[in-house]
């Protein structure tokens, strides 16, 4: 299990290799990048609570190997001004088989966007801005807690 | 105890962090929201709206009605918007 939050960049490729390596049992790593987006952004800062981000995120890399068959994670969040096209955040979840990769991977992503100390303020021709929060995010968290029977 | 500011909590309130010391009749994170409220301006300003105020002590989430006593370290910032 890797949790890393750095200002450097990742290699994607490099990640999936790593959770693979040298082992057979791995039968599937399924991988989120999310990628700053252009529309209208000149560039993004990701201000972080250091210390608190990595104990926040290896809390739910924790609850994510409770409730799948993990066989590694690694998630990386950089911080710093970023420029649109530039990789922001990798989920990568390894598994022998793909139902529980996928399923982490995006448990992971939810509740990185609404629990883990980050917080982006754009940059745009007519100033700078926080971006706010949005409630279709909290809802996709939300959703992992929701109680079986009252489904 | 410690006391810590992120995004635009930070940016209205002047600093990053600072030391306090907190009286005893703040019992609360509420407590401590609204004693910080009246410390002067740029706190009434960054606590406004303090429904929004997101709160973490020792770097774990807490609500407005947590006991903050123990404490050594208590973060305010709003809601987070990473990933």
């Amino acid at each position: 299990m890797s949790v890393r939050i750095q200002r450097e960049d990742f290699d994607v490729g490099a990640e999936i290799a790593r959770l693979a390596h040298g082992r057979t049992d791995v039968g599937a790593v399924a991988t989120f990048t999310g990628i700053c987006r252009g529309d209208g952004i000149v560039a993004m800062t990701l201000e972080h609570y250091p210390g608190m981000a990595e104990a926040e995120i290896e809390r739910h890399v924790a609850e994510a190997k409770v409730r799948w068959p993990l066989l590694g994670v690694s998630v990386i969040h950089r911080y710093g001004r970023l420029l649109p096209g530039d990789n922001i955040v990798l989920v990568a979840a390894a598994s022998s088989h793909r139902e529980a990769a996928f399923a982490a991977a995006e448990f992971l992503m939810d509740y990185l966007k609404t629990q883990a100390p980050f917080w982006k303020k754009e940059e745009r021709a007519a100033g700078a801005g926080w971006v706010e929060a949005r409630g279709s995010d909290d809802a996709a968290a939300a959703r992992w807690s929701t109680p079986k029977a009252a489904e | 105890m410690k006391l810590l500011y992120f995004a635009w909590v930070r940016e209205r309130i002047g600093k990053p962090e600072e030391e306090v010391e907190v009286p005893a009749s703040v019992r609360t994170v509420g407590d401590l929201v609204a004693w910080l409220s009246r410390r002067g301006e740029e706190y009434a300003y960054a606590f406004e709206n303090a429904d929004v105020i997101r709160a973490a002590i020792d770097r774990n989430h807490v609500k407005p009605e947590t006991q903050i006593a123990g404490a050594r370290e208590i973060a305010f910032f709003p809601p987070m918007t990473g990933g």
